[in-house]
Parts: C-alpha cells; structure tokens; sequence
C-alpha cells in the first residue's frame, strides 16, 4: 500500500496533469484504485495540492521579482522561532520561509513586480516586526532550474537515430 | 581496370541488417515517433559524465591496460559479486571491452573452430548470426515459440544439438521479445548444456532491466562457470550506449585469450569511457534504480495500450521491448512497419529481422518518453483500427 502512494506520488510530483486513466496503466492497476489512492493522499494532506510551474515571461511581459532574505530574528520564550515564523509566512508576499543552521535564522523568499514593492515590503513589514533583529536582501538575477526542472532547456531534443538494433 | 572483386567472399555473403534497411526508411520521413531505438532515451547520468571531465582535466588521456584499468575490473567485480552472486578474479577474469558487441566478437574468435556449429536463439538480437561466421563458426538458429512466450526450452535446445556444436549464445533477458528466463528454467537449459558440453555465451546486457523476478545470471547456476563467457556492459542499464563500453568474464583460459585478440586487434578500450564507467560502478546505483523503475511503468503502459487495441502482446520479463503479434492485422511484418510508418509516422521493427520465428510480431522499444509513447499509442490503434 504504502509502496504504490510513493509510486504514485513520485508520477505526480513531476507531472500533476497526468490522468488517473494512465497512472493506472503505468502502476497496472485498476483506474478506480488509483482515484481511490489520491482521495486518500489528499484527505491526510500527503498532496496539498495541485500547482503549475510556468514560465510566464514566454506568455506575458511580466516582471517579477524575487528576493531571498536573511532574517535574523529574537526567538520567544516557549515557542522558539515558530511563532515569528507564522508572524512572517502569514504574509501573501511570502513565497517560502525556511529556519537555517549558520549565520542567520529564517531564509524567506519575497515575491513581487518591482524591486521597490519588495523593498517596501521588507522596510515596512519583516523589519518591522519586534522579534526581527536585521535582514539582508538578495534580489534574484536569473533563474537557471528551479524545483529541479532546468528551465530554458533548449536542447532536450531526442539525439538518438530512428531504429536501432 | 581492375578484373575482380577485391572484397572477401566471407564479408560479401554477410547479408546486410534488415534493420539498416528499415532505417533508411524511417530516416526519410518527418515527425516520426520513433519505438525502433534499441537504446535508452535518457541522456547517461550528469555524475557519470561530470566523472569524465574531471578525467581529461587530470590528464587521463593515454592507453590503460590491454584488458581495462584495473580498479575498473575491480569494481565489475565487486558489482557481479553484489548483484548476482557471481565470483570473478578482477585480474585474470574480466575483460574490458568496446560495448558488449565486441566482447561477443572476441569470445567467438577466441573459441570457435571451422565447422563447429554455434548455436543461436531466434528472434535475437541482429549481429550474433554474422559473427558466428566472421569468427569461421556455422550459425545454427533455434526458432523459439510464440507459445513458450519465445523462452528457450530445453527441447528446443536439444533437438538443435549436433556432434559438431561447440556453443550456445544465450540473450537474456531478450532483445528484441523482452522474454525473461526464471532461475529454474534457466536449470533446465543448464542441465541439457552440460549433458553435451558446451561452452555458453550468456549475453546479459540487459540483466539490470528485469522486472518480475530476480534476474539469475547463468554463471550462478551450479557448474555453469567454467563453462560460460558472461557478456555485459554499460550501454543499456547505464544509459552508455555512444561511450561503447562493455566487459566479458569467464574462465581464466578464455578470458586471457580475448585479451590476447583485443591487445592485437583494439589495444584497449577508450579510456576516457571506462573513467565514466568507473563512477556509474562506484555510485550509479540511485540513477540506474530510477531509470528502471520508469521502465517499468512504461512497459505497463505499453502492454496494457497494445493488448487493448487487439494487439497481443504478453507481458515482457525484462529489456526495454514489447513483441506484440500483428497478426490479427492479417499483414506481414514488414508491411505492418512500412505501412504503420508511411500512414501513421510510427517506426517499430519488423520481427522478421530477428529470425524467421519473429514473422508476425514486431518489436516496440519503450525506450521513449511517456510523452511520446502515449501519442504512439494513439496512432497504432488509430491504424489498427483500419485494419481490424
């Protein structure tokens, strides 16, 4: 049982578009086990959800902009960095909060159209909160692979010959 | 004006690969999707190329040994010894060499006398029939059944047997039916091999890719080793098929004598690709896992979306290969692969070109991405369905 939900999931994780018609061929399983098996990763939350990883400047001009932010912040009494953790992650703007071993504490991922958005974001909101000591902004540049697909891959195609013994 | 033919009269009775033939064709034609490729489609693991780089960069650009650099044939060893429990000698045992083609090549010429018959399993993979007789050996094929899912049975085996066989080469799992022999099939062979003792060429390239039983390499079978050649590589399992990589192991005498062919004929295989080897033996296990595990999903793709379409195709044990028969179409192979491709842009390989017992199958690599297999798919059964 536990076998076929990581089977499944690891077929979902790179491709949620794929239908429970072929996942049931690829597992040689029967389609109704396989909607049963989603229901049931999704009723204990195994799948949160369903997203599309795109790249929208092939679409639309859109400037997007990210920043990745050291925070360091004043942990609390009992709760540690959870509580001003959830004060930063309740944030729309916020994409991603991770607590760091090293030279500072949360790593948090900003989205926004401009630089000046983020920048208001952070001197307005994450500095101002009272458990955050200092951050340090890092604008992202360029994306190269991001959640392991290699984005601009121009050359994937197929280099082999057409029959072959 | 020259008066004769300066060709030898050996190379110019070889008959060309009907498969050279077929891809022509096929090369010919625009958006084909291809299940004619007997080779991955994934590109070889970054770590393993990573590996090559840094060789060159060190300078590793010079012959190794005649037989492959040592700490290779070690780790071959130590990854027959983990995988299937077949003990060799990295220094007397193992032959490194260009692809498993040329460890077939040299374990025939090490072994085969003018006249002595070598025997070979049909439908089977294209070059074992030529090399027999490159080697000065007399090809004897043996037409598996349809009805024994194309796997050797050893009264098949015994009925091709003559005072004059030497040799059986054995491909399993199987290119191009994907049949897969159990441990204890494999016995039964074994006991009919050492009733007329002789010599095996197992040819286990595609050892890695099996999928309902554990593959058993038939040097593991009670007093196989000295009798058999085992052949492998890095091409199919590894997705190394441009480095041309492949190894022989077997008894010292055989071994030694291979070396002695490769030393004079190929020096040494390129060094440059055992470097790369070396790290797919040291930590490629992860990628290979992966690789297979896709495999197998696609082989059950393909076999569910073949047998619903009225094309039978049993399950395949091991390779990447599924043999459905086209009968039911009421064409010949040959035409079902000319005319799926002209009508449809969908290249498969007629079964015919792997022995007269493949007429009426054909042979569909799953070497290709889901992607592309579905729409494959969609294809086939829209021509089958013209023809059903």
């Amino acid at each position: 049982m536990q076998e076929q939900e990581v089977e499944l999931l690891q077929l979902i994780e790179k491709n949620a578009n794929l239908e429970p018609s072929k996942i049931a061929k690829l597992m040689a399983v029967s389609e109704e086990e396989v909607r049963e098996l989603l229901r049931s990763l999704e009723e204990k939350k195994a799948i949160l959800g369903y997203s599309t990883l795109i790249d929208w400047a092939k679409v639309v001009q859109k400037e997007e902009v990210t920043a990745m932010v050291d925070v360091k912040v004043q942990p609390a009494r009992g709760s540690g960095f959870d509580k001003v953790a959830e004060r930063i992650y309740r944030f729309p703007e916020v994409k991603a909060v991770y607590l760091m071993s090293g030279a500072y504490d949360l790593s948090v991922s900003v989205e926004g159209k401009t630089m000046m958005e983020i920048g208001r974001f952070i001197s307005e909101k994450l500095s101002a909160l009272d458990s955050v000591l200092s951050t340090t902004t890092h604008f992202v540049l360029k994306r190269y692979k991001h959640d392991g697909i290699i984005l601009d891959d121009e050359d994937d195609n197929d280099k082999r010959m057409v029959v072959t013994p | 004006m020259k008066k004769t033919s300066f060709l030898s009269k050996q190379a110019d009775s070889l008959q060309p690969s009907g498969i050279r033939r077929f891809f022509d064709l096929a090369a010919q034609m625009e958006d084909v999707i291809s299940l004619g490729v007997g080779e991955p489609d994934f590109v070889t693991p970054w770590s393993f190329i990573e590996h090559s780089f840094h060789a060159l960069e060190q300078g590793y650009t010079s012959y190794t040994e005649n037989a492959g650099m040592l700490d290779l044939r070690e780790e071959i060893s130590n990854y027959l010894l983990g995988s299937f429990g077949v003990n060799y000698d990295a220094e007397k045992e193992i032959i490194v060499t260009v692809g498993a083609s040329q460890a077939i090549d040299l374990a025939l010429r090490a072994t085969v006398n003018p006249g002595e018959e070598v025997l070979v399993v049909e439908p089977g993979f294209v070059a074992y029939v030529p090399t027999v007789s490159l080697a000065g050996g007399t090809p004897v094929t043996i037409q598996t059944r349809p009805e024994d899912d194309f796997k050797l049975t050893p009264e098949l085996l015994e009925a091709a047997i003559t005072p004059r066989t030497k040799a059986i080469i054995l491909c399993n799992p199987n290119n191009p039916t994907g049949a897969a022999l159990t441990g204890n099939e494999l016995v039964k062979v074994a006991e009919v091999v050492e009733k007329h003792d002789l010599l095996v060429l197992s040819d286990e390239i595609y050892a890695e890719l099996t999928y309902e039983d554990v593959h058993t390499s038939f040097p593991a079978i009670k007093n196989m080793k000295e009798r058999t050649v085992l052949i492998s590589g890095f091409s199919k399992a590894f997705a190394m098929t441009g480095w041309r990589l492949g190894y022989a192991t077997g008894p010292e005498e055989i071994i030694q004598t291979m070396v002695k062919i490769h030393q004079f004929t190929m020096m040494c295989a390129p060094t440059i690709a055992q470097h790369a080897a070396l790290e797919a033996m040291k930590n490629g296990k992860s990628s290979v896992d992966y690789m297979i595990k896709s495999y197998e999903q696609r082989r059950n793709f393909i076999v569910s979306s073949l047998n619903e379409m009225g094309l039978s195709c049993p399950n395949p044990g091991g390779a990447f290969y599924a043999f459905p028969s086209i009968r039911e179409t009421g064409l010949s192979s040959a035409d079902f692969a000319e005319e799926l491709l002209q009508e449809e842009q969908v290249a498969v390989v007629p079964g015919n070109v792997f022995g007269e017992s493949g007429e009426g199958f054909v042979r569909c690599s799953y070497a290709t991405s889901l992607k592309q297999l579905d729409e494959a798919m969609r294809r086939i059964k829209r021509f089958v369905d013209r023809r059903i």
